[in-house]
């Protein structure tokens, strides 16, 4: 399988990154060169294998439903906005969504 | 004294313990180092102030006699690890600026035994990288020069900062990171020691996730002992990462020197791939020689699936990272573009201008596999392969206690010269990659150098959370290389 330029310009819609028109030809040969190398994996046999997505094989932890101590805590609407480029009274300040 | 840089950090601990140095002469010590090292660019960030008064603390607690384990020991930390009130970047424009209001938790465990921070080390953008040229701040320089030669070489990558800031002497050790092979090629390739644990072992709370399935963390240091120091500290259970096991953390540092008698090594015949210098297959030869001299026994063993390895991983990793990556949009942190006409363009804007072209073409892979038409045939299949090739490890694993590879298909080559071509650059990781994919823990060793001068490592792979028995091959490696070489000072 290959992608061509169409192809690109969707998934860099997908991924919402802006690619200027004359990144699409060498980012189209670059991720064939990548994608004909990955093909490889067509030649080994995973006929009844079940995908592995982890290797820690444990049960998901459960905790008490109760409100943290430290960062993960609540009541840190400061920090939370600290870093963020537009912010108002604690909200994130975005371009209008919805007219 | 000798310069106290020069201790390793075993005998920096030991020497501020009983107060022969305070950890302020050895924090300035070191910032003086890297102040002369400005040009190797080991460092995006260096905290001297803060620095300083962790030192006066330190000193303050070493002289009432209540010291943590490394009390005093100045260490670099990679930039991918978030440090509270300052610059964490990850390598790239798109965190540049950004400083978390919380620590990580490694890097906690770290301070809480005393550590002092002298800065943050410069890596490739979100770790995705093999030398170091990927990191928005500009490539970190090896040390290490070719015999005769002043040509630029790569340190190694990801944690490219990490590598060269230890080989350097700019700080005791340094925490890095290793997705693919990100602590142990960059130690290969800078002649220090990288240890790379079992999935689960540190914790990766508060750590830039690239692929979280695959990411841990591990030290780089300067030789066997300091990495096994380094490690204690940084693992143990936390419940903010709910892949992070739950079971207590040995002292790696009383496995070391225990006898090796008996212990079975495997030697996987995969791992002798086309167009390895010959340097390299005779280094292999050579540790397999010692581990026999060593009392151990020597294992023929096959993982026929390991050449599938580094396609899987170029797989599963950009799909987890596209997914990762998606928090980049420039509202709750990180740069955000200036000119966009509504929400979408201010994305797609913001991130086609804070991510480097590797992250985007990993970024573009990621949502390609993983989009509606491709998923069975590439993200599920490569998980079945990893299934695998996880069975194969499972399987040698019944039959040997650790194996022996080399670290790295190759010496440091020069910045450049792998640059343009993804796939030549990718294949850096070609014998370090298996471990990720399966968990398990692995390390480089420097075992020697090659004609030109420069070194090359050796690595063992153990079974999960056997550390203790690979820091105990680690050991019988390092004592029978008994590798001596330093870089020249040319930087300072």
């Amino acid at each position: 399988m290959s992608v061509d330029k169409e192809t690109v310009r969707k998934v860099a819609k997908l991924a919402r990154l802006a690619l200027p028109e004359e990144r699409l030809e060498p980012l189209t040969q670059e991720l064939n060169g990548i994608l004909k190398w990955i093909e490889q994996l067509n030649e080994v046999d995973v006929e009844g294998v079940d995908p592995m997505a982890s290797t820690v094989d444990v049960k998901l932890p459960m905790r008490e439903d109760v409100l943290q101590d430290g960062p993960t805590g609540g009541g840190q609407a400061d920090n939370i906005v600290a870093n963020a480029p537009k912010t108002e009274d604690h909200f994130f300040i975005v371009p209008k969504v919805v007219e | 004294m000798t310069n106290i840089t020069d201790l390793t950090l075993a005998d920096l601990r030991d020497a501020l313990k009983s107060k022969k140095v305070s950890s302020l002469e050895a924090t300035d010590a070191y910032l003086s180092n890297i102040e002369k090292a400005r040009e190797l660019n080991a460092f995006v960030t260096v905290t001297a102030d803060r620095a300083r008064e962790m030192a006066k603390a330190s000193d303050a607690r070493i002289a009432k006699g209540d010291g943590g384990a490394i009390e005093g020991v100045p260490l670099g930390i990679k930039d991918l690890f978030c440090t509270q009130g300052v610059q964490s970047t990850a390598g790239s424009h798109i965190l540049e600026g950004f400083v978390p209001t919380y620590e990580s938790s490694v890097s906690a465990n770290l301070w809480r035994d005393g550590a002092v921070m002298l800065g943050k080390l410069n890596m490739d953008e979100f770790a995705m990288g093999s030398s170091n040229e990927t990191s928005y701040f500009g490539p970190v320089i090896n040390p290490w020069r070719a015999k005769g030669g002043n040509s630029k070489l790569t340190p190694g990558g990801s944690s490219g900062g990490s590598s060269a800031g230890v080989a350097a002497h700019l700080c005791a050790a340094a925490t890095a990171t290793d997705t693919g092979g990100s602590i142990r090629q960059p130690a290969s390739l800078t002649a220090t020691v990288g240890v790379k644990p079992t999935y689960g072992r540190c914790s990766r709370w508060g750590v830039v996730a690239f692929a979280s399935s695959l990411d841990q963390a591990g030290p780089i240091a300067r030789d066997v002992r300091d990495s096994a120091i380094m490690l204690r500290s940084m693992a143990g259970h936390d419940p903010k990462d709910s892949t992070s096991i739950d079971r207590p953390v040995p002292d790696y540092e009383s496995s070391l020197g225990q006898s090796v008698k008996g212990l079975k090594i495997g030697v996987p015949k995969e791992y002798r791939i086309d167009g390895m210098p010959g340097e390299i297959e005779k280094l292999w030869a050579d540790g397999i020689k010692w581990m026999k001299d060593a009392g151990c026994e020597i294992v023929d063993i096959s993982l026929p699936l390991t050449k599938y390895a580094l396609p899987v991983y170029y797989i599963v990793a950009p799909a987890e990272a596209s997914s990762n990556l998606a928090r980049y949009d420039g509202v709750r942190y990180g740069h955000r573009a200036k000119e966009y006409s509504d929400v979408l363009s201010m994305y797609s804007n913001t991130r086609a201008e804070g991510f480097g072209k590797e992250v985007q073409r990993r970024i573009m892979i990621g949502a390609y596999v993983l989009s509606a038409g491709y998923y069975d045939a590439y993200y599920l299949r490569a998980q079945k392969v990893r299934k695998r090739i996880f069975d194969e490890f499972v399987d040698a694993f019944s039959k040997v206690d650790l194996i022996l590879t080399p670290s790295a298909p190759s010496a440091a080559f020069a910045l450049g010269e792998k640059s343009n071509d993804p796939v030549q650059m990718y294949l850096n990781d070609v014998f370090t990659v298996t471990a990720n994919l399966a968990g398990l823990p692995g390390a480089s060793v420097p075992a020697g150098l090659d004609e030109r001068g420069l070194p090359l490592g050796l690595q063992l792979i153990a079974k999960p959370f056997d550390e203790e028995t690979m820091f105990k091959g680690m050991y019988a490696l390092e004592q029978a290389a008994a590798f001596k070489a330093r870089p020249e000072v040319w930087w300072a």
